[in-house]
């Protein structure tokens, strides 16, 4: 008797959900809603509050998208994913993107079949250690214990620079970044490595952030960055170009605040064309023309999103850096919207 | 007589002394600690050593306890207001996390308006579950019936549960006590709806689909009625599963869709990924065992049976869950299934999750059943064949039916076991309260770096369900035991 | 009468397949195993259907390229250059290794346990019922987490160690000092303990496919040589014993031949041990035995002790009160009562749930990750799944090998299980 309930969700969901492979975009549109997969939880990128809403920088992405796509940024549905999960779920469809600092490598766009659409924050792996312990660079590490989390490419990272620098480490793989920190913390690692930003989140939350210091070298480059299933490009076209839309806004000065006011005043015709007041370019993506208006009055632009998660003001305290505008020195640059 | 002694033997007492109270080393609490404590050099040398243990955790852990703060709204604060209290680098829990974030601790992201609603389907879970723990004992029945109603008027009142409902809720409560005093097996109906009433509750949505689909047994029923006097008992059976299976997989949809038009009546419908905490643990650990019964039931039988190929596949199926880890069960779920299933199909994870942990649980209670099936005398079977039953008469009249009373205390221990698992679910990216739901807080930037107390304060949950458990699978063990000698 | 029990002669009808007793359970087989494979045939096709849709194919190649990563603890020589097949190895080899240490130490402990949940000390007995409770209460995952953040801790940090020139000059000790003479020192990373090292070693034997550690292996032959010819000598004792009435003193015979040869070898090949010493970081030298390691296997035993401590104690309820009183009477201490008359009996009816403890131990290892130990499932099915995205063939191996480990112990154990039961007349 008990098994009605079941057979029923089964036939439910399944009905509901069979037609996953389509065509990402209009599975969506279909469903009004976005799946993103996001983290388990990470300080700034994406968490729930007490009251179960989601925030962080990658968040706001999915936000954006959903924005875009759906013309409302709170249709979107955060799936927690893990280091392990994360690229199956994409696969098979349970997420239509991962917004979940994930590093773009040949292997993962060749072998797993993925898309990197874009790198929406430059990252690098660097090295936390206590000041009294005297060291001033990785290299000086010889014959230290290392916490490394695992699931990632920073295992990877780590054993090729202390190979190349022919010195020796032990490594402690742990599995999540709080008892990474907990173990660093109790003196159980001599350094913590992950990404730079991550270690910038932890230091932040420390009782006593001052006795530690973030090592000058960054041994890789973790260049994170949303994920779309290979092979539907248009999909991912979308994803990308909301992200450039979000970096555009930056560049010409548009603001969460201040979008409807450009849009009726503006004369710079990309910004119209990127509002959707001239052109039909929102349409050539399959979208509303008002679709990278919309992304853009839900979240602000790439400088908005980053200084209300991570950047300078929070606790996080991250300086934009290689995430600067090409303008300004850093790396983020968007190809003309035309 | 005493006269009579008195004058021919002068020596002999007639009045006795007052008794001597024992010495101070046989009396009050120093003979119960020379007994209990101080009886031989071991029994010494062990309470030393436990005295000395007790010390050394209390007076380790004591100034945090005592250090505790309440009201705060971040770590830093904590750690700030100990400070002030108790004076630089002393240490002090920091509760006031627990006080913001105890929700998702306990429901997941489940909405706070609805909350009324898992509380209500853990409620009637003991109303459901009551007249299979006390079939016919009446007190027993309304005791548990009657800390039921408790319970929800104090938890529903205070989750701020809508009039109606909140009404309805103690009407079926007051009800049931009625019955109980009257028909006490007729409550066994409710058991029987309690599975479509609690998915209701959970998930929400139309009230018509968890109706149409339990009119799928109808369905099942009603054909097999029609059909056995023509066809016979077994192929009736199978007529009558595919008729129910084509009704849940293409009448079901389109009946509700109608029926919910015409009479609208819904709650708020909620996805699984709302799901977490303790209440996800309940909702994987109560389904997992549920449906883990009808198929541990058939493997055990399965096991048992002279058919080669049926017994080398029940084994084969047993042996394998048991062999493996309930993480890489876990993994399946979420890595393999998309793999093993017709391209495209893809459904809820929480539900992949349930199937997989209800597989093994089946596999655990099938040796469970097992050991009660072997408990069984040889006679019981002799009889039940003398008396001219077939197989599966033999087995629901005669041999189940004492089988299972014989292993429910195995059962308990088993839900205990695999409600204790449901915390794994956390590998695969759910909301499990011990590692899924502290993870997300302590992503937040005022909590990042708390470790000891939400550990703390799930493993006391975990510690009270699970211990309540075990005491009644204890408490009917003991029960059972009495009459079975 | 005769005719009645006759099989009736008319011609088989194909009703037969369903109403007769005697062919019906070959229908219901048929369809069985019509459906069995059907199923297994459905998934299959599945299987090779979306791993074409995905571009994939099913295969193990993957085993044979570098793995890249390094690994903390390894009982087989492994770096980042290793293949994934060897880091497998060495997590396979980990969880073998506190599977076993696991299982003996708990079983002592649940012994241990139980029998003083019996005891007549109020103090113990009711602290044994609070372990027990407590530790079978609680997921196990919470208590490997809690035994890892006490050990790492509690322990001082490595540079506690260090004697700094101004400390020698000022006279004063370090914060910690190393335990045993100086030999073992116990760090919040692990415990380094000494290595043996050998003078004269006899070097190692390349197969090809792997390499013998011929030193290693001089030891374990001889100390099974001595075992063997002890147990010669004990019997040959029982033999005489049998035969006079007197048994021949044979403690000085065991002693030398259980410990002579071996210590003969040691002394040949120049033995001796290598004491950890603090250098840089961390102590080098000797062996580091890593928290995570110690803290799994602690966890664990505790976690399974309690189960088995439950076992033995209905074990031992089970045994009629006649048998320890008759034990009394005879004159017998508790003691003895308890390892000579209780515990033998009550062993037929702990082993079989004692089995089930075993592999739940063994089960329970994978959860090693959550203090960093790579074991199994650590190496094949999370670093090495990660890297590759191979989850179908990492997964599906992993399960196989879990089965096998299964397997192997319940056949074991079933095997002593069976020479314990009562032979029954």
């Amino acid at each position: 008797m008990k098994k009605s309930v079941f057979f029923g969700a089964l036939a439910a969901t399944t009905l509901v959900s069979g037609m996953a492979l389509a065509g990402t975009l209009d599975d969506v549109k279909a469903r009004g809603e976005l799946l993103c997969g996001s983290n388990t939880g990470l300080t700034g990128f994406g968490n729930p509050d007490a009251s179960g809403n989601w925030s962080g920088f990658d968040v706001d992405l999915c936000r954006a998208v959903a924005a875009a796509v759906l013309g409302d940024p709170n249709k979107v549905k955060f799936i927690p994913t893990t280091g392990e999960t994360r690229f199956t779920a994409l696969q098979s469809g349970e997420v239509d993107m991962l917004a979940r600092n994930s590093t773009w490598t040949a292997s993962r766009d060749s072998e797993l079949a993925l898309d990197f659409v874009a790198v929406n924050y430059y990252d690098g792996q660097g090295f936390m250690v206590k000041k009294d312990l005297g060291v001033s660079s990785a290299k000086e590490l010889d014959g230290a214990t290392v916490c490394i989390q695992t699931g990632t490419t920073t295992e990877l990272n780590l054993a090729d620079f202390f190979k190349q620098n022919n010195i020796t480490y032990q490594p402690v793989t742990v599995a999540d970044d709080s008892e990474a920190q907990r173990q660093y913390l109790a003196g159980a690692c001599d350094a913590y490595t992950t990404d730079a930003s991550g270690l910038a989140a932890s230091r932040a939350t420390m009782p006593d952030a001052d006795n530690h210091i973030i090592l000058p070298e960054i041994i890789s480059k973790e260049p994170l960055g949303p994920v779309v299933r290979h092979g539907d490009n248009n999909w991912g076209d979308v994803v990308r170009w909301t992200y450039y839309a979000l970096l555009i806004a930056e560049e010409k000065g548009i603001t969460k605040d201040n979008v409807e006011e450009v849009l009726a005043s503006s004369t710079d015709e990309e910004v119209k064309r990127l509002l959707g007041a001239s052109g039909d370019m929102g349409a050539k993506f399959g979208l509303d023309n008002a679709a990278f208006k919309n992304a853009i009055a839900a979240v602000g632009n790439y400088g908005e999103i980053f200084s209300r998660n991570i950047g300078e003001g929070t606790t996080i305290n991250l300086a934009r850096g290689l995430n600067a505008l090409w303008t300004q020195g850093g790396l983020q640059y968007a190809p003309p919207f035309r | 007589m005493s006269e009579t002694h008195a004058q021919t033997v002068t020596f002999v007492r007639d009045t006795m002394l007052p008794p001597v109270a024992p010495p101070v080393g046989e009396r009050g609490a120093v003979k119960w600690l020379r007994e209990n404590l101080f009886s031989t050099p071991l029994n010494i040398a062990l309470t030393v050593l436990g005295v000395v243990a007790i010390w050394w955790l209390v007076s380790s852990s004591l100034p945090w306890w005592l250090n505790s703060v309440w009201n705060a709204s971040s770590l830093g604060e904590c750690r700030q207001i100990v400070a002030a209290n108790a004076g630089e680098g002393a240490t002090g829990a920091c509760w006031a996390m627990i006080r913001e974030r105890w929700h998702q601790f306990l429901f997941g992201f489940y909405p706070p308006s609805q909350w009324w609603r898992p509380i209500l389907a853990f409620g009637l879970l003991f109303g459901a579950l009551a007249p299979v723990l006390f079939a016919g004992q009446k007190r027993s029945l309304t005791v548990l019936l009657g800390a039921v109603l408790v319970f929800l008027l104090i938890t529903l009142y205070l989750a701020g549960a809508p009039g109606v409902p909140f009404a309805l809720a103690i009407a079926l409560v007051l009800g049931m006590l009625a019955l109980a005093q009257m028909q006490p097996g007729r409550l066994l109906w409710f058991t029987l709806i309690y599975p479509a009433l609690c998915f209701w509750l959970l998930w929400g949505g139309s009230v018509w689909s968890p109706i149409v689909a339990m009119a799928g047994f109808g369905v099942l029923y009603a054909v097999f009625r029609l059909a056995s006097p023509m066809i016979g008992l077994a192929p009736a059976a199978g007529v009558g599963i595919v008729v129910a299976v084509l009704w849940w997989l293409y009448a079901e949809g389109p009946v509700v869709s109608v029926v919910q038009g015409v009479l609208p009546f819904a709650l708020q419908s909620i996805n699984s990924d709302q799901f977490g905490g303790f209440l996800l643990a309940i909702v994987i650990g109560v389904t997992g065992i549920a449906f883990s019964l009808p198929i541990g039931i058939l493997l055990a039988l399965g096991r048992q049976s002279d058919m080669l190929i049926v017994k080398t596949l029940s084994v084969g199926f047993i042996e394998f869950i048991r062999g493996v880890p309930l993480i890489t069960l876990l993994f399946t779920a979420s890595l393999l299934l998309q793999y093993f299933l017709p391209p495209g199909t893809n459904f809820d994870i929480i539900l992949r999750v349930i199937i997989l942990v209800t597989f093994f649980a089946a596999a655990y209670l099938a040796e469970v059943i097992r050991g009660g099936l072997a408990a069984l005398p040889r006679g019981q079977y002799e009889a039940a064949d003398a008396l001219g039953l077939d197989y599966w008469r033999a087995q629901r009249l005669i041999i189940l039916p004492q089988a299972l009373k014989v292993s429910i205390p195995a059962i308990v221990s088993t839900f205990i076991g695999l409600f204790k698992d449901t915390t794994l679910v956390a590998f695969v990216g759910l909301m499990d309260p011990l590692k899924g739901v502290t993870q997300i807080v302590r992503a937040d930037i005022n909590w990042k770096g708390i470790y000891w107390e939400p550990y703390i304060f799930v493993g006391v949950i975990f510690f009270v369900i699970c211990f309540g458990m075990s005491r009644y699978s204890m408490y009917l063990e003991r029960k059972l035991k009495t009459d079975h000698r | 009468m005769a005719m009645a029990t006759d099989v009736p002669k008319d011609g088989f009808r194909l009703s037969m397949l369903i109403y007769d007793t005697r062919y019906r359970s070959y229908t219901i087989q048929l369809v069985v195993l019509v459906l069995f494979a059907l199923a297994v045939a459905w998934l299959l096709n599945n299987t090779v259907q979306n791993l074409a849709a995905r571009g994939k194919e099913f295969n193990y190649a993957f085993l044979w390229q570098r793995a890249g990563y390094d690994i903390g603890q390894q009982l087989i020589p492994y770096t980042n250059d290793s293949t994934h097949f060897r880091a497998l190895l060495v997590g396979l080899i980990n969880t073998l290794v506190v599977a076993f240490l696991g299982c003996i130490f708990a079983t002592i402990l649940g012994v241990v346990v139980g029998v003083l949940r019996l005891s007549n000390n109020w103090l113990v007995s009711r602290l044994m019922t609070i372990y027990v409770e407590t530790f079978r209460n609680v997921p196990l995952l919470l208590w490997i987490l809690l035994s890892y953040v006490i050990l790492s801790e509690v322990t001082p940090l490595p540079r506690d160690f260090r004697v700094t020139d101004e400390m020698e000059a000022a006279g004063e000790a370090p914060n910690a000092s190393m335990i045993l003479f100086d030999t073992v020192a116990v760090t919040n990373r692990g415990t380094n303990i000494p290595s043996p090292l050998f003078e004269r070693g006899l070097g190692t034997l390349d197969l090809g496919f792997m390499t013998l550690n011929l030193t290693f292996w001089a030891v374990v032959a001889v100390i099974a040589g001595s075992v063997f010819v002890n147990r010669r000598i004990l019997a040959s004792a029982r033999a005489a014993q049998a035969a006079t009435g007197l048994r021949p003193v044979t403690w000085w015979k065991s002693i030398l031949v259980l410990f002579a040869p071996v210590i003969a070898l040691l002394v040949a090949m120049g033995f001796h041990l290598e004491i950890p010493e603090l250098k840089g970081f961390n102590f080098a030298g000797g062996i580091l035995v890593a928290h995570s390691f110690t803290a799994l296997l602690i966890a664990l035993t505790l976690y399974t002790a309690a189960f088995i401590a439950e076992i033995v104690r209905a074990g031992i309820q089970a045994i009629s009160r006649g048998q320890s009183e008759a034990a009394f009477a005879l004159g017998l201490r508790p003691n003895r009562t308890m390892s000579l008359i209780i515990l033998p009996q009550a062993l037929r009816v702990i082993i079989p749930p004692l089995i089930s403890q075993y592999l739940n131990l063994t089960k329970n290892t994978s959860l090693g990750i959550a203090v960093s130990y790579l074991d199994l499932r650590g190496t094949l099915g999370g670093i090495t799944l990660n890297q590759t995205g191979r989850e179908l063939e990492c997964m599906l191996l992993m399960m196989l090998i879990y089965l096998t480990i299964s397997l192997s112990i319940s056949t074991v154990m079933n095997l002593y299980n069976k020479s314990v039961q009562l032979k029954a007349r």
